[in-house]
């Protein structure tokens, strides 16, 4: 099967930028894509754009023409929307439609325009993720859902918070080296321990910031990519989907998100490998506990063995399967409808080499992007790797 | 939020609830589910018929909010808990009881109560 090639990546720096419109958000990251790319703008047949909250940061519907407008292409344009996994549904839908020929050059991306409402209107907004008649009118919001997971998770298998403080502080360390994070310093686990309160037992450094900010991605055919000799030498080899109840009331399990293990295991058939032929993941932890569970549903780990990883320093830039060297959303931030092609975007950048991180790599062939809509009733799983 | 339509069966089952008359939707293979419903999602029954919500649950999970979206900014620090009653699971707002006391475990009833900024209606759960 052919294997779409990632022909360049564009990224606004992610951070508090309350004044940009969404539309000038895009604008930079999906040129600085095209540009990146080396493609003849005129070749681009299509936008696959995610956005989530648009409605309710701009009172802004029916984006995508208005993004493709932005970046100057007159092409039939689609919003996917799949709360914060808006964008990988996207990555996924471009990828379906290369390989089956319909297409040879397609631009993905997102965007997320949240400071502009502040936190108590960024935090309303996110949570219509969740079931607003079940979970919303019970005082839901994503802090307290994944709180709840949280909670689940330690009393089955133990753990603690201080063992969710370590993710914290390993992509705090990761996103030193992220010139695109929001957050770019380095924290320790008492800071994570001291800091307030959000939803107990996860506070104020367990969650992600609110985020502006915009990604953007060039996928082309591998044919296109050949016959315009294109750089482009990471391929997505494999895509998967999942879903899950809305509500977690309504789960079989709180402390595990079998949509991303459904997900994976399509990713890894897809692709023709398994959770052992990993070299380096970018996940989903929109929270601390988020990266925990996005392990374990990735193979990664078993069950009940994901919260240990962080504090032994396996999931380190130094360790034996290095995830979130981007810095997650937890330092590099989290803007809902660019995070799942900013994944697809550091994850090809560090197979390609030439990153930061080229020294702790050892020469890595295979990535996985995780990307989780609310508390994960929508996944989507990509595995890159290098092909030429 | 719509101050005039009602949400149809969500606010018919909070009547009932708050009548002492509390109800969940069963499936033949004995899932239970909470209205709207059409089908068991687990088993694609259609034959739904309701069942009297056990008067106990037991607390599954729990969190203290802190940080609230506006709709909740007079409410907080609130906990919102998921109890689990049997057939059917229900998410609510745990009352009566103070933070620190809370367990997973313990056993809850199901009530209606008002939001403190809002005065909407919302499921609650208080110890028994």
């Amino acid at each position: 099967m052919s294997q779409p090639r990632v022909a360049g990546a564009g990224l606004t720096q992610f951070g508090e930028h309350p004044e940009r419109t969404g539309r000038d958000l895009f604008a930079e990251a999906g040129l600085a894509a095209l540009d990146d790319a080396g493609v003849d703008a005129g070749d681009v047949e299509a936008l696959f754009y995610g956005n989530f909250m648009g409605e309710l940061a701009e009172h802004q519907g029916h984006q995508a023409p208005l993004m493709a407008e932005a970046v100057g292409l007159d092409v039939p344009a689609t919003r996917f929307e799949a709360a914060c996994a808006s964008s990988g549904a996207a990555v996924r839908e471009a990828v379906k439609t290369l390989r089956s020929g319909e297409a040879d050059v397609i631009l993905v991306g997102g965007a997320e325009r949240m400071t502009n409402i502040g936190t108590a209107g960024a935090t309303d907004a996110l949570s219509i993720a969740a079931d607003d008649l079940y979970e919303i009118r019970a005082g839901m919001t994503f802090p307290a859902a994944y709180a709840l997971m949280a909670r689940a998770y330690f009393r089955e298998y133990g753990g603690s918070r201080e063992d969710l403080a370590h993710v914290a502080v390993k992509n705090h360390d990761h996103g030193l080296e992220n010139e695109y994070a929001q957050l770019r310093r380095e924290i320790t686990v008492a800071d994570a321990l001291e800091a307030p309160m959000v939803a107990e037992p996860l506070g104020l450094y367990d969650a992600c910031p609110i985020t502006d900010g915009a990604s953007a991605a060039v996928l082309t055919s591998a044919e296109y990519a050949a016959d315009h000799d294109l750089d482009a030498p990471v391929a997505v080899t494999g895509t998967g989907q999942g879903g899950d109840r809305m509500a977690l009331q309504d789960r079989e399990h709180l402390l595990k998100t079998p949509a991303a293990a459904d997900a994976a295991a399509e990713a890894y058939a897809d692709a023709g490998i398994g959770p052992e032929d990993v070299d380096l993941a970018e996940v989903h932890d929109c929270f601390t506990i988020a990266e925990v569970l996005a392990i374990e549903s990735l193979g990664l780990y078993e069950d009940g063995e994901g919260i240990a990883a962080a504090r032994d320093g396996e999931t380190h830039a130094s360790g034996d399967v290095p995830v979130n060297l981007s810095g997650g959303l937890k330092s590099k931030g989290h803007p809902v409808g660019a995070t799942g092609v900013a994944q697809i975007a550091s994850t090809a950048k560090y197979l390609a080499g030439g990153s930061a991180w080229d020294d702790e790599l050892d020469d890595p062939q295979v990535g996985v992007a995780h990307n989780a809509g609310g508390t994960v009733a929508s996944a989507t799983v990509h595995v890159l790797e290098v092909v030429a | 939020m719509n101050d005039t339509a009602r949400d149809g069966a969500y606010d018919d089952l909070l009547d009932a609830v708050a009548a002492g008359e509390g109800y969940y939707l069963e499936c033949e293979n004995g899932h239970g589910w909470l209205p709207p419903r059409r089908i068991c999602p687990e088993c694609r029954g259609r034959e739904l018929v309701e069942a009297p919500l056990p008067a106990a649950g037991e607390v599954e999970t729990y969190t203290t909010v802190s940080v609230p979206t506006p709709a909740f900014s007079e409410d907080a620090p609130y906990t919102t808990a998921i109890a689990d009653f049997g057939p059917v699971s229900v998410t609510g707002l745990l009352r009566g009881v103070d933070p620190d006391d809370i367990e997973v475990g313990m056993s809850v009833g199901v009530d209606v109560g008002e939001r403190e900024t809002t005065g909407d209606r919302a499921v609650v759960f208080r110890p028994r």
